[in-house]
């Protein structure tokens, strides 16, 4: 066993070789921007505008990181991953920080080295099908072929579906949405399966949206947030409470617009600590005091950030449903910034 | 004079200046450097992996893996199999898809490449232009080309064209009627082989029959008579021991019947058309190799033409045309590894692409991969220089 461990290390070597790990809130403060782990291309999520600019709901994590270390949410290099390559870009320091609808379960958390700094979306997967076809639910597609995405929780979760309700299907796997996507317009499968915020991005971008639906059967619980590498855990908490930076924000109205007249007018100590007006929430993070504060003004709360990418005034079109903060009937709750 | 015999003496070089002794110097410092290397790359790796706590070791070929895969030939059942199998159902598709383009390459390099010297001016400039597109185009681009087109020139599924008796072809591939064995079936594989050595025993005789004597014996129609004659032979007589199971459609897709799918197909058809291409321009330079003195002489002696390119061009070509022939194969077998785009199930799609990213050991699967590809290089090499060899010039 140790003779071909040591071949097999010494074989794929290359692939791990020397990055530097430890501390990458210096490094990354030492080059002067995040590099940050993206998908290739989801509408709403992560996907570059026609002037070549990235942008969505993952992208706006990114530029809070930038904010909130550099005060310039520009400051954000991407590098789009397959779900395949996510990981090992992550292992390896090619990326600081991934953020790109992953789903945050026990074995990536603890085997694959990393660690999930929060829930930014609570999402679940679903299958979308040609209204066409007739099909109600999920129960009625025995013998489907189904395209899929390769390494994702999805394809474990879609066996498990159909293994557990004594149904048959073939997959069709790929390594890209936009590959899906072909062969799903191509009819080369009857039904597409992935999270259902990925189906409503997907959908949207169809050539006829109307013509397909999302089925009601939810398969699973899936969390998805950015994360990191385990052990580097400055840099970890910098982005655990920047994601609850812009929740908490919300949660206390505090937006892009007001921040500036709160943080000099507000007598809320919550609000004062939250936008460095008082406390020292910054230094204790390794960042300037108005950290949270540049966050909010140069992005957004979390729910600005989820209207203006996936919200129902976008092309996706999805609701906050049990995204929503916890005093508004949803499952999204922040611990307190103190 | 014994002063300057002295001096030359004097001028043996010292052990530095020894190019023997210097040669084994530099090459114990080049070993002694690599081996330094090798050291720091193992350990260094080791202790990251440590470090960030991924797990290491190759327990995890026995977890099963939980998902389904496509294009799985050798029966794996989801939930049950483990990443052990997923690896042998990726090295069999994998397998697959290099013997069926290997054949199908040769096959269209040397039809390409002997039209590509054909005196009809549209024949050889129609090979030339597909010699020169297909060769400088990217196989990755190819390959989504051919796929989409695969399936988008065919009909949905629903609309299946019915090619004959249970014959269907759509974009969810070509579904045949399956042949299902009954009892007695075994008779027919084994009158096939049999057909196969009485050929293979017939050639040998007939060719040393020509040696002796001279008599040129019908080889071509018997061994066709013994191949396909026997195993009819044998069907009939044991009454047709088997029955076909006909592709239905049932619900989504056809149920049924042996299946071609739409990912092997565009797989196959871009790697074969790619390494044809260039099996054409090897063909092609290894026919122009052979001196034209060479088919002057066998006319001159009375020899038909397609004589001359069978018994005197061909074999002389041969000595040229087999060690590139071998590194197209090798090629060929390696590109095969582009399949994820077309969602075919090899060895990098399955086990280096999904095993990995649900078990997270990059290193050990990434190794056993590169130990895959190494042993079937090294295979197809072997074979290929045993080939040479016998087909290289026999000097008496």
């Amino acid at each position: 066993m140790k003779y071909t461990s040591i071949f097999a290390t010494a074989s794929a070597a290359v692939l791990m070789s020397t990055a530097a790990f430890a501390g990458t809130l210096d490094d990354v403060k030492a080059k002067g921007f995040v590099q940050c782990g993206v998908t290739t291309g989801l509408a709403g999520f992560a996907a570059p505008n026609d002037k070549g600019q990235w942008e969505g709901f993952d992208v706006d994590f990114c530029r809070a990181m930038a904010a909130a270390i550099f005060g310039d949410p520009e400051k954000v290099k991407y590098t789009p991953t397959t779900a395949k390559e996510r990981f090992t870009a992550l292992q390896s320091g090619e990326i600081d920080v991934l953020a790109r609808n992953t789903t945050w379960t026990l074995s990536r958390d603890v085997s694959l080295g990393f660690e999930f700094i929060g829930v930014n979306f609570y999402d679940g997967q679903g299958f979308m099908i040609r209204k066409a076809m007739g099909v109600k639910s999920a129960k009625e597609l025995d013998g489907a072929s189904v395209c899929i995405q390769t390494g994702t929780t999805t394809e474990l979760n879609l066996a498990d579906y159909f293994r557990s309700n004594n149904m048959k299907f073939t997959s069709v796997v790929f390594e890209t949405s936009e590959q899906i996507r072909t062969a799903y317009e191509g009819n080369r499968c009857d039904v597409y399966t992935t999270d259902r915020s990925g189906l409503a991005a997907q959908r949207a971008v169809l050539a006829n949206p109307d013509e397909h639906v999302v089925l009601p059967e939810v398969i699973s619980k899936e969390p998805l947030g950015p994360l990191v590498r385990h052990g580097d855990n400055a840099w970890g908490d910098l982005a655990r409470w920047t994601l609850n930076a812009m929740i908490v924000a919300e949660e206390l109205g505090v937006t892009s617009a007001n921040a500036a007249e709160m943080k000099s007018t507000s007598t809320n100590p919550e609000v004062r600590r939250l936008l460095g007006a008082e406390g020292d929430l910054g230094s204790q993070l390794n960042v300037s005091n108005d950290w949270a504060y540049n966050v909010v003004t140069m992005v957004g709360n979390y729910g600005e950030v989820f209207d203006r990418n996936i919200g129902p005034d976008t092309p996706l079109q999805l609701d906050r449903g049990i995204n929503a903060l916890w005093n508004k009937g949803g499952i999204l709750y922040a611990p307190p910034m103190r | 004079m014994a002063t300057e015999l002295h001096a030359v003496e004097a001028e043996r070089p010292t052990a530095w200046r020894d190019p023997k002794i210097r040669a084994i110097i530099y090459q114990a410092i080049v070993v002694i450097l690599f081996v330094l290397f090798a050291v720091y790359i193992v350990h260094n790796t080791a202790v990251n992996l440590e470090r960030l706590g991924i797990a290491s070791g190759f327990g995890f070929l026995e977890q099963t893996a939980g998902f389904d895969l496509q294009n799985d030939v050798t029966g794996y059942v989801t939930g049950q199999g483990t990443h052990l199998d997923v690896l042998i159902s990726g090295a069999i598709n994998t397998l697959r898809v290099a013997a069926v383009g290997i054949f199908l390459a040769t096959l269209l390099g040397f039809i390409v490449g002997v039209l590509r010297l054909s005196s009809n001016w549209v024949v050889n400039r129609l090979a030339y232009v597909y010699i020169e597109i297909v060769r400088n185009i990217p196989l990755l681009l190819q390959l989504l080309v051919w796929y989409i087109v695969v399936i988008l020139s065919q009909p949905n599924v629903r609309q299946a064209i019915n090619v004959g008796d249970g014959v269907y072809l759509s974009n969810r591939g070509l579904y045949v009627p399956a042949v299902v064995p009954e009892a007695g079936f075994a008779a027919i594989p084994i009158a096939l082989a049999v057909g196969l050595v009485l050929a293979w025993g017939f050639a040998r005789f007939a060719r040393k029959r020509q040696e002796a004597t001279g008599q040129i014996l019908p080889v071509i129609p018997v061994n066709l008579a013994l191949v396909i004659g026997l195993p009819v032979i044998a069907a009939l007589a044991t009454g047709l021991p088997y029955s076909f199971d006909y592709p239905e459609l049932k619900g989504f897709n056809f149920q049924g019947g042996w299946w071609l799918t739409p990912e092997f197909t565009a797989l196959v058809l871009g790697l074969s058309v790619y390494t044809g291409a260039f099996i054409a321009e090897t063909v092609r330079a290894g026919i122009q190799s052979v001196s034209k003195g060479q088919s002057e002489a066998a006319h001159a002696l009375g020899i038909k033409p397609s004589w001359t390119m069978r018994l005197v061009i061909i074999p002389q070509a041969l000595r040229v045309i087999i060690p590139p022939l071998t590194s197209q194969y090798l090629n060929l077998t390696k590109n095969s590894s582009l399949a994820v785009v077309v969602a075919y199930g090899d060895i990098v799609a399955l086990f280096s692409g999904t095993s990995l990213n649900q078990t997270g050991q990059a290193v050990e699967i990434i190794a056993i991969t590169m130990l895959f590809y190494v042993t079937i290089s090294l295979l197809i090499s072997l074979f290929m220089n045993w080939y040479n060899k016998r087909m290289a010039l026999v000097e008496r």
